[in-house]
């Protein structure tokens, strides 16, 4: 059964068709995006005098070079907080057998199913209170919070897995608690530390709904919410569109073609717990 | 997650017991404290908003004014008769039920396919999963344009003589709802399969082997071997596909911002224009209300169903 045989080439060539039928949108992306807006023959036509203009123009209007910053400190923020404040409340509630620790874990996990439409608008007359809103410091603050049931049952589901024998040397040679937590527990933490780091970057750089509620009318907006509004101003110019979206793709395939095999992994290996 | 679910089983039964106490035997015990930022931040981003979210829910506010008045169950009882809501009900659990199974489906086929021994296989693996990582904003937008009436998608099927399966994709109001579930399975069924993937990688090859030599065919190797094995695998992805399909948010608004009329408007979708278009606070948290209901019993009724199938398996 392991060998290739006649119909495994039927199944290499249909899977190369599903391949290409899930590539043509970006066929029909990058041919669009480097086309000029006189040029109006079939989509599927490959472009005969391509021009990089759109690329300029777009990245000048849209201000995506700023959007592109506001996103890459949103999502350093709030990754750095999740993992650190979820890494420190996974520990004992993954070693501690008493029952405030399985309470606190319940609680927690309570976050996993409520959905964030229900929290959305109270938090949102609670950042503008704060006088938060429009800044990308309510965004950091917002995620952090959001995505700490997630990444702690993470944390939770892999420290039970680990024995706590290093913990308990380290402590018995004099190691404080949170000694022993930063030099031992964590460096041991590192594999589903990562899957972690892979899910939130993702997560937050993706997410849409709450910078275009958090950040209206301000001016320092995220990519997705850079490129709504570009989409909406030049809602018939599709070069320009086009060329816009192939900018705010460029950063996150690069990442995930750079990384893919630890991505892949970590999505798979991360979900299995 | 099947561990967590696995280990919450063990604490129902016997709660390990702590054994810091014996004697020579020094256990390392974190303090409770570590957990207070952890706390802290998800009780003021999801439990006190939630909280107050509910008890909006039965009050007539717009969000702006200071006064508002309890009204018991005014908003619920308003839904009812609000053809846009109920609608949005509708369509909320449509696209669920429709995501979980055609992107589960097709993302198994595409798993099954990749973990065959065909040459492209690490190739596709990538490419397939390419998608899952693009800001789905991003993709529907893209997607608006395929789907538009001189879009690429009707110039793809002009070309091959398909004329007669042309269609106004995202604004006839029969065809827009599949649209949007179609644009989804495009860009999530990768992420399926990555998870299938794994999980198919982790069944041992002599048990297919055993079962070959006692002549299955490959269609009952995969029902009788690889289905059963998979079980925890299907719990996952069901659950996050279910869930996420009922939250969906982004690419309907990206897409057919609702429409048209109201025809591809989730719940999501409708809490966002009535709170800020309409002014109707209230009304709206009352409607993310039902979504956390339906979300709770669906995940709920999951988890029970399946963690059964699950231990019927093992």
């Amino acid at each position: 059964m392991n060998r290739y045989r006649g119909w495994t080439l039927t199944l290499e060539l249909v899977m190369i068709a599903v391949g290409l039928v899930f590539a043509f949108p970006v066929y029909v992306l990058v041919n669009l995006a480097i086309r000029q807006p006189s040029d109006t023959s079939s989509p599927l036509a490959p472009t005969t005098s391509p021009t990089f203009d759109n690329f300029t123009q777009a990245w000048e209007q849209g201000a995506l070079g700023g959007a592109l910053a506001n996103s890459v400190l949103v999502t350093v923020g709030s990754v750095v907080v999740i993992l650190a404040v979820s890494a420190l409340a996974a520990y004992p509630l993954a070693r501690v057998a008493a029952r405030w620790s399985r309470w606190t874990f319940l609680l927690i996990m309570l976050g996993l199913v409520l959905p964030f439409q229900l929290a959305a608008l109270p938090l949102y007359q609670a950042m503008r209170d704060l006088g938060l809103l429009g800044t990308p410091w309510s965004l950091i603050l917002f995620y952090s919070g959001l995505q700490v049931p997630f990444t702690t049952f993470l944390y939770v589901g892999f420290l039970r897995a680990v024995p706590r024998d290093f913990e308990d040397a380290a402590l018995i040679d004099g190691c404080t608690t949170l000694q022993g937590f930063r030099y031992v527990v964590l460096p041991m933490l590192k594999p589903v530390t990562v899957t972690a780091l892979v899910l939130n970057a993702v997560a937050v750089w993706n997410d849409f709904f709450t910078p275009l509620l958090y950040l209206s009318g301000g001016a320092q907006q995220t990519l997705p919410v850079a490129i709504a509004g570009f989409v909406g101003q030049y809602v018939a110019d599709w070069n320009l569109i086009f060329a816009a979206l192939v900018i705010s793709i460029v950063p996150i395939l690069v990442v995930y073609f750079a990384l893919q095999r630890s991505i892949i992994n970590g999505f798979a290996g991360g979900l299995k717990g | 997650m099947t561990v967590a679910i696995k280990d919450r089983r063990a604490d129902a039964v016997a709660p390990p017991p702590d054994r810091r106490r014996g004697r020579g035997n020094r256990r390392a015990t974190p303090p409770w404290w570590f957990t207070v930022p952890a706390l802290l931040l998800f009780a003021f981003v999801v439990l006190v908003p939630s909280a107050r979210g509910v008890y909006y829910a039965f009050t007539d506010w717009d969000g702006l004014s200071p006064d508002f008045s309890w009204i018991g169950f005014g908003n619920f009882a308003e839904m009812v008769d609000d053809p846009a809501a109920t609608q949005a009900v509708w369509h909320t659990l449509v696209i669920a039920v429709a995501i979980t199974v055609i992107q589960n489906g097709v993302g198994l086929l595409l798993a099954l396919g990749v973990n065959s021994i065909i040459k492209s296989r690490n190739v596709l693996r990538v490419l397939l999963f390419a998608p899952a990582v693009v800001t789905p904003i991003v993709s529907a937008y893209l997607w608006r344009n395929l789907l538009g009436p001189d879009g690429a998608v009707n110039s793809l099927l002009g070309a091959v003589g398909l004329d007669s399966w042309r269609q106004d994709w995202l604004g006839d109001p029969d065809i827009a709802l599949w649209s949007v579930v179609g644009v989804i399975v495009w860009q999530f069924a990768g992420y399926s399969m990555v998870i299938f993937l794994a999980g198919l990688q982790s069944i041992p090859r002599e048990i297919h082997e055993a079962a070959a030599i006692d002549g299955a065919g490959a269609i009952r190797r995969f029902w009788s071997v690889t289905r059963p094995l998979l079980a925890p695998v299907f719990t996952i992805n069901l659950m996050l596909s279910i869930i996420g399909g009922i939250k969906l948010f982004d690419q309907v608004y990206a897409l057919t911002g609702g429409g048209p009329g109201h025809a591809t408007d989730t719940l999501s979708t409708l809490i966002y224009k009535d709170a800020f278009t309409l002014g109707e606070f209230g009304y709206s948290i009352a409607l993310a209300v039902v979504l956390t209901i339906i979300v709770s019993v669906a995940s709920t009724g999951q988890y029970l169903g399946l963690s059964r199938a699950e231990k019927a398996v093992s």
